[in-house]
């Protein structure tokens, strides 16, 4: 361990310690505000450090900060696509705190607690993004989960408790079949690193008759991806997520669709495009099986939807479904340079992370004054609560992929990356994909036709404090933004990616 | 590859929307005073339009009026904001100014929600005229999504009957299209050697694609994009949208639906279909022209069962519709033997059923206003009552059935003179749909205006000066076009003369 190692797991350290402190402060201090206030504040230091980082990379033109005698790199890989999350993740969880202030402000106690738990599995996910080791992955894994089944569990109802329960026990399973899966990776390469994992599976002797060149390697993948796809919210793995988004409290859900899913698709992106490389001519079709299978059933159970948060919890299957249509879009030929399937990922979590936490907010908000996340209590919403309305409807419009905003450009970029491939196969997914974006329209505009077509039946303004309504209005221009000049994300996607291709 | 920036077209598109939101933030207030303003706007804007139509120079440059920028320019992506004019679309960008114009000055007598009302008009006025303009195929796609959002809420806000059923078909209807259209789009950007959104870079000489580089088949783009404005269009068997839409529109919905909207359709199968895939177009010459006649015979069949007038207007519009496809494929005539009048009469069709419809429903509106009726047994002698409405009504559906000098009979000819020589038999049938048209318009004049007039209608006043702007306005296009329509018909030529020079030297290049 070196300095230099202190300095590479810096921005993690200085989250994880915000947390603690914001614990502490909680004893001191029981001012709500003052809560917020340090844990948004705090977050520049990881914010200062990753971009310390990223100016290192970027004045060295190394593709990973390394240095001699450093151990974390077996580990960690401090690149430009674990920084790309770091950003991501810290916008996230930045904006997420703004907006649980007014929630916050109504629960009795443990508040500290709340904003702790929040930041130490932002912690997790950074974490998630950077690591290249099976164990490292593991932790990082639980250091995710754990806090977030507590913050599910937050609120002293019985849904929350099940959502909780809910989360706990199946993240718990998810990761013991992931454990198999990693187990028999160990077993049949020797190692839990992905890029030794890499070269052990190119140079095996292989039967070239099986898919993925042995029965035991194919069970290992299916078992990882069963553990990853309950990460990342995929069908069939998804049933948990209707219970745990309708029962959570509100904020907490946005963190968990936003921040955790960024970091479940880092993660799958970096096993699978690192440690399986040599098999991508293997696994892209289980992913585009599971894409196809995601994006139908969120879209398609998501119409029957009555409550609000449950129809977003299908919608955020199905767009599960769309993201793993570009990490399907694998190089079948040998010319690498022409995958831009993960940068269409990257992308798409940007974008999607904007839209998401542009509605999540409103919903905060309206949902905190009117006590109620049915559907039809949003009658009138347009005459009640007008900013709030229209960002919603905004949102709304953002996730069934209609331009001048982020997810339309996300998903042009992510058709285009799997048309690229070639295969008819993957031709046959965007179709499948943009149908179901037709779907999708359906039921999103549902939500805008009673916000401003149906009468209200109260009459009260709403609004949220200006923390919610800053977090809100940053969300809502960052979804536009992305969809009209996204030229900047877009090239520290591809930045970020090139990680990805060139190294293995 | 055009470049520069002249900015006549970027301030001619987003005039409207900068109106938009400067009655947004709420910088005019009162009913009254937000009419006005609008009528300023809308009259600048067509002001605009003209202009952009008298810049455009036939014969000069292919695209005129340029404003390029960069839009996104990273490894993988290159968009750039793209708007440009060539034959086609300069007519279509007038069209638009005129008929926005008309659709604000019949819209003074909503007191419903009066700023937003206008809000939404205006953002649609920006993405018709935004797809007219549009060289990119991203920004292209941009402004065409982006108009059905203020049309549905048009449609579902300001709307009667069963309106939030038929803005919601209307929605899904072009939603699902347009899904298509995004998967050719796609697949064209990443198709090799192409890299990029820009249109015009497919339309110059050797940018063509061809199977071999095509990243789908060839075939299947081009039906991928066909039906992406087949239902805009509308065509049989997807116009179902289109009655109901029309129905139970607002007036100005009505005006712009039928008006410009449909007319992105055929502009899209005009610049995409026939000038990007010329070759298929000749091959699928026979299904398309095919499904343009069945829609020219039943439209007209259908038409003339109606008894509601805003939805006999729009069974007719599915059977004027027809001939633009009719038009279309009239390049199956080939061997040097191609002459442009099929492509030139579906252009001019697009032209003509525009300002003739739009008329049509303005008089409708102010009738509806009025009598609060559109049922045709209750209506009839309105000709005394209402002499320059019904005079109106009487130009426009004379012109809507082909009458000589008037502009409607110039479109047909031309499309039946293309048509002819490619598809005879076809042809005969679809000039059946034009007796049958005959047929539902003078019955409809004759039941609404003649005839014995109920008691009630008795008290009936006339238009008032608002509204005969746009009637007067339309009827003097009407009768202009049908009178001389060279100053119309040498502009689409000029624009459409790229592609019929390819299929008679052979398709080796479609370019000047």
């Amino acid at each position: 361990m070196t300095a230099y190692d202190l300095y590479l797991v810096s921005p993690y350290l200085a989250l994880a310690a915000l947390a603690m402190l914001v614990i502490v402060a909680d004893l001191v201090t029981r001012r709500t505000g003052l809560l917020v206030a340090i844990s948004f504040v705090g977050l520049a230091a990881p914010a200062a450090l990753s971009a310390w980082q990223l100016a290192d990379l970027t004045s060295s033109g190394a593709s990973q900060l390394s240095a001699e005698g450093s151990v974390i790199l077996y580990t960690l890989s401090i690149d430009r696509f674990a920084l790309f999350f770091n950003f991501l993740i810290l916008a996230a969880v930045g904006l997420v705190v703004l907006a649980s202030n007014d929630y916050v402000r109504r629960m009795q106690r443990l508040q500290g607690e709340y904003f702790g738990l929040m930041l130490l599995s932002a912690t997790g996910m950074m974490l998630l993004a950077a690591t290249n080791e099976l164990i490292s992955i593991y932790i990082a894994l639980e250091l995710t989960t754990l806090p977030l089944a507590a913050l599910a569990a937050f609120l002293p109802n019985a849904r929350s408790s099940e959502a909780g329960m809910k989360f706990l026990i199946v993240g718990a399973i998810s990761s013991a079949v992931m454990l198999y899966g990693m187990a028999l990776i160990y077993g049949f390469t020797g190692s839990t690193r992905l890029d030794e994992i890499a070269i052990a599976l190119a140079t095996s002797s292989q039967s070239g008759a099986l898919p993925f060149g042995s029965m035991a390697v194919l069970l290992a993948v299916v078992l990882l991806l069963a553990g990853f796809g309950f990460k990342m919210s995929a069908a069939p793995f998804q049933m948990w997520v209707p219970d745990v988004y309708e029962g959570a409290p509100t904020p907490v859900v946005a963190f968990l669709s936003v921040a955790s899913k960024a970091a479940a698709f880092a993660l799958v992106l970096r096993v699978f495009y690192i440690g399986f490389d040599a098999l991508g001519g293997d696994w892209w079709v289980l992913l585009a099986g599971l894409a196809a299978l995601s994006m139908t059933i969120g879209n398609l159970v998501a119409i029957a939807q009555r409550n609000i948060k449950r129809m977003f919890g299908y919608s955020t299957i199905a767009h599960a479904g769309y993201i793993l249509v570009g990490v399907a879009a694998v190089a079948t030929v040998d010319d690498e340079s022409l995958t831009f399937g993960p940068s269409s990922v990257l992308f798409y979590l940007a974008a999607y992370a904007a839209a998401n936490l542009t509605a999540f907010f409103a919903i905060v908000c309206i949902g905190n004054r009117i006590n109620s996340d049915e559907i039809e209590d949003y009658a009138g919403m347009l005459r009640r609560a007008p900013f709030l309305a229209i960002a919603l409807a905004l949102a709304l419009i953002a996730l069934i992929g209609v331009p001048p905003t982020s997810i339309f450009m996300a998903k042009i970029y992510i058709f285009a990356a799997a048309i690229n491939t070639g295969e008819s196969l993957m031709t046959w997914l965007v179709i499948i994909g943009v149908v179901n974006s037709v779907v999708s329209a359906y039921y999103y505009l549902r939500v805008i036709k009673v916000m401003f077509l149906q009468p209200a039946i109260h009459t009260e303004r709403l609004g949220g404090s200006w923390p919610v309504n800053v977090a809100l209005g940053v969300a809502a221009l960052c979804m536009i933004w992305l969809g009209v000049a996204p030229a900047t994300i877009l090239g520290a996607a591809e930045q970020a990616a090139v990680v990805l291709l060139a190294g293995g | 590859m055009p470049t520069g920036f002249t900015g006549l077209l970027t301030v001619t598109v987003f005039l409207p929307t900068v109106a938009a939101l400067l009655l947004a933030v709420g910088l005019v207030r009162g009913d009254r005073n937000i009419r006005w303003f609008a009528a300023a706007v809308a009259v600048a804007d067509l002001l605009l339009s003209v202009v952009v139509f008298v810049l455009f120079q036939p014969g000069g440059e292919r695209f005129q009026l340029i404003d390029r920028l960069d839009w996104i320019n990273t490894e993988t992506v290159h968009a750039s904001y793209l708007l440009g004019v060539d034959g086609i679309s300069a007519p279509l960008v007038m069209l638009t100014g005129l008929l926005g114009l008309c659709a604000v000055f019949v819209s003074f007598h909503i007191s419903h929600r009066v700023r937003e009302y206008f809000i939404w008009l205006f953002v649609l006025q920006t993405a018709v005229m935004g797809v007219f303009t549009a060289l990119d195929f991203l920004l292209f796609f941009l402004f065409w999504e982006i108009e059905l959002v203020p049309m549905y809420l048009l449609i579902s806000t300001w709307g009667t009957g069963r309106r939030e059923y038929s803005a919601m078909k209307f929605l899904m209807f072009t939603i699902l299209g347009s899904a298509f259209m995004l998967v050719a789009i796609v697949a064209v950007f990443v198709s090799a050697g192409v890299g990029s959104f820009d249109m015009t870079r497919l339309l110059e000489p050797g940018g063509a694609l061809d199977a071999s580089r095509a990243a789908l088949p060839m075939g299947a783009l081009f039906w991928l994009f066909f039906v992406a404005f087949a239902v805009k269009l509308p065509t049989w068997p997807v116009h179902t949208w289109l009655p109901d839409a029309h129905t139970d529109a607002p007036t100005a919905g009505s005006v712009m639906l039928a008006g410009v909207m449909l007319k992105m359709g055929g502009y899209g199968l005009l610049r995409i279909n026939a000038g990007m895939f010329p070759e298929q177009l000749q091959a699928f010459a026979l299904p398309i022209v095919a499904l343009g006649v069945i829609s020219v015979l039943y439209g007209a069949v259908v038409t003339l069962r109606q008894t509601d007038l805003k939805r006999l207007i729009a069974y007719s519009s599915v059977s004027h519709m027809g001939l633009v496809l009719l038009g279309l494929g009239s390049v199956a005539a080939v061997g040097g033997a191609l002459t442009d009048a099929g492509l030139t009469g579906a252009a001019m069709q697009l032209f003509t059923h525009g300002t003739i419809t739009g008329l049509l429903f303005v008089a409708v509106g102010v009738m509806y206003e009025k009598t609060h009726t559109r049922y045709i047994p209750d209506l009839g002698g309105l000709a005394n009552r209402m002499p320059l409405v019904s005079g109106a009504f009487l130009i426009a559906g004379a012109a809507s059935l082909g009458l000589p000098l008037l502009s409607g009979f110039v479109s047909e000819l031309l499309v039946f003179f293309g048509g002819f020589r490619a598809f005879p038999i076809l042809t005969i049938l679809a000039v059946l749909g034009i007796i049958l048209a005959a047929g539902y318009i003078l019955w409809m004049l004759q039941r609404t205006l003649f005839g014995l007039r109920p008691a009630r209608w008795d008290e009936l006043t006339d238009a008032g000066p608002v509204e005969l702007v746009p009637i007067a306005l339309l009827v003097i296009s009407i009768v202009a076009v049908g009178v001389y329509p060279a100053w119309l018909t040498d502009v689409f030529r000029d624009g459409l003369e790229p592609i019929v020079s390819g299929y008679n030297t052979g398709l080796a290049g479609i370019a000047r």
